[in-house]
């Protein structure tokens, strides 16, 4: 007997689709994959709501990638932030591989929202992503793999920074510890190890292209700091704002923010989330901002603009005043 | 800086501004500017300080312009009205709109400008 083939994709799919222990988690559908796992809509039947559950992927199913994901439930799980998604359980499925249970973030990816979005409102996102990664810098944490795709929009105006899959703690407080037995298959020598430290390697390139600072292109992960996150944070702002259009039509200090931003050298980047966070700020009140010194002509435009109608009632009331000097003249 | 002393520091600036602005206007009156600037000046204290405290209680820019205007208008009305001893001229609309159009300043500042009052709670 011969099953059709859409049974037998379906019967792939559940094959393929994993098997939380405990019944607790009953997974749905995909809904985002990451460079490690697949997050999956989940009914969580203990508390009867739906979560989001983040496997390893089968493919990259690794010691190392375990520890890493292990690794990165625990960092978020340090991170309480509103701007992070808050993980609620960690733990190991039957076949080996990891997974952490998350709240299920409903929404737009930031290039999706971009599009629908004015100026201003964009502006807004990423001054919040810029504080969320602020966070994460006071924490010791640097994200590295900033993207249009890794922030969330959510329904309620949330803005969320996902995917903390190769973030890097860099020496502010501890990092977090990995006490879970590593997953098979694995051989019993690797078992019996200590989890290795799953820190990128020296020449070893983790990130996406575009968004990812030079020093982090070439595998140096000694470099790797808070300024790693201001080029994406910079790289974001770029995407964000320019779009699909030719990006003549951006303002020059705009411009000049992720200009600054993206600098090939660290040190001539804002040296902080929060410094860049503050030349956005500046740029949406109508102040001048750090990274653009301005010549007169434009300074004068952007005061007319942001005075422009108390200007035109003073002008207004010097033209009535005119008016009378010239009719008394007849 | 509070509404109602933004409004005093306003008014009381365009009033002065608006007193001397007569030596341009009615070069006659020039033995008088004193008195008439103060009187402007005086006038724009009072009503920059009321607008002011409108703007503290009502937040809304049409209707904080409709009270500067008034105010200004009510206050210019008596000068208005008056004639110059010296010349025995009056100069009712010559006082009337550049003092409302100060007013309409006074009041879209107070309304956009200014420390808000907290929100209870």
């Amino acid at each position: 007997m011969t099953l059709p083939e859409n049974v037998v994709a379906h019967l792939q799919e559940v094959l393929r689709a994993p098997d939380p222990p405990g019944e607790r988690y009953m997974l749905h559908e995909p809904v985002g994959q990451g460079g490690m796992g697949t997050v999956y809509r989940a009914s969580d039947r203990a508390l009867g709501r739906d979560v989001a559950v983040k496997v390893l992927r089968g493919d990259v199913a690794d010691a190392e990638a375990a520890v890493r994901l292990e690794r990165e439930a625990r960092i978020l799980a340090r991170l309480e932030h509103p701007g992070i998604v808050p993980v609620h359980d960690v733990g190991t499925l039957r076949d080996g591989r990891v997974y952490y249970v998350m709240k299920l973030v409903r929404g737009q990816r930031l290039q999706d929202f971009a599009r629908g979005a004015g100026r201003s409102d964009v502006l807004r996102v990423v001054l919040r992503v810029c504080e969320t990664v602020g966070f994460a810098h006071a924490h010791g944490v640097v994200h590295r793999d900033l993207k249009p795709a890794n922030i969330m929009v959510g329904a309620f105006g949330e803005v969320l920074v996902l995917d903390w899959g190769i973030a890097r703690v860099v020496g502010v407080g501890p990092a977090p510890d990995c006490t879970v037995p590593p997953p098979s298959p694995v051989s019993s020598q690797e078992a019996a190890a200590p989890p290795r430290d799953p820190e990128t390697a020296p020449g070893t390139v983790l990130g996406t292209p575009g968004f990812m600072a030079p020093e982090q292109a070439r595998g140096q992960p000694g470099l790797v700091d808070a300024r790693t996150d201001v080029y994406g944070l910079g790289a974001i702002l770029r995407a964000v704002v320019v779009g699909d259009t030719d990006g003549r039509d951006v303002p020059r200090p705009l411009a000049a923010i992720w200009t600054r931003a993206v600098s090939p050298e660290p040190g001539a980047r804002y040296p902080s989330a929060a410094d860049l966070a503050s030349d956005i700020t500046r740029f949406l009140d109508g102040q001048p901002v750090t990274a653009y010194r301005e010549p007169f002509t434009e300074r004068a435009g952007r005061l007319f603009r942001k005075y422009q109608t108390a200007i035109i009632l003073v002008l207004t009331y010097l033209a009535v005043r005119l008016l009378f000097l010239v009719m008394r003249g007849f | 800086m509070n509404k109602p002393i933004l409004g005093l520091l306003l008014g009381g600036a365009l009033g002065a501004l608006d007193g001397l602005s007569a030596l341009a206007s009615a070069p006659e009156v020039k033995p008088h500017i004193m008195g008439i600037v103060a009187g402007s000046m005086g006038k724009g204290l009072v009503a920059g300080v009321l607008t002011g405290v409108v703007a503290r209680k009502v937040n809304n820019l049409a209707i904080g312009i409709v009270a500067g205007i008034a105010i200004a208008a009510l206050l210019a009305l008596p000068f208005a009205l008056g004639t110059d001893p010296a010349t025995g001229k009056r100069y009712f609309w010559e006082i009337m709109i550049p003092g409302s159009i100060v007013g309409l300043i006074v009041g879209y500042a107070t309304q956009k400008f200014g420390q808000p009052v907290p929100q209870r709670t």
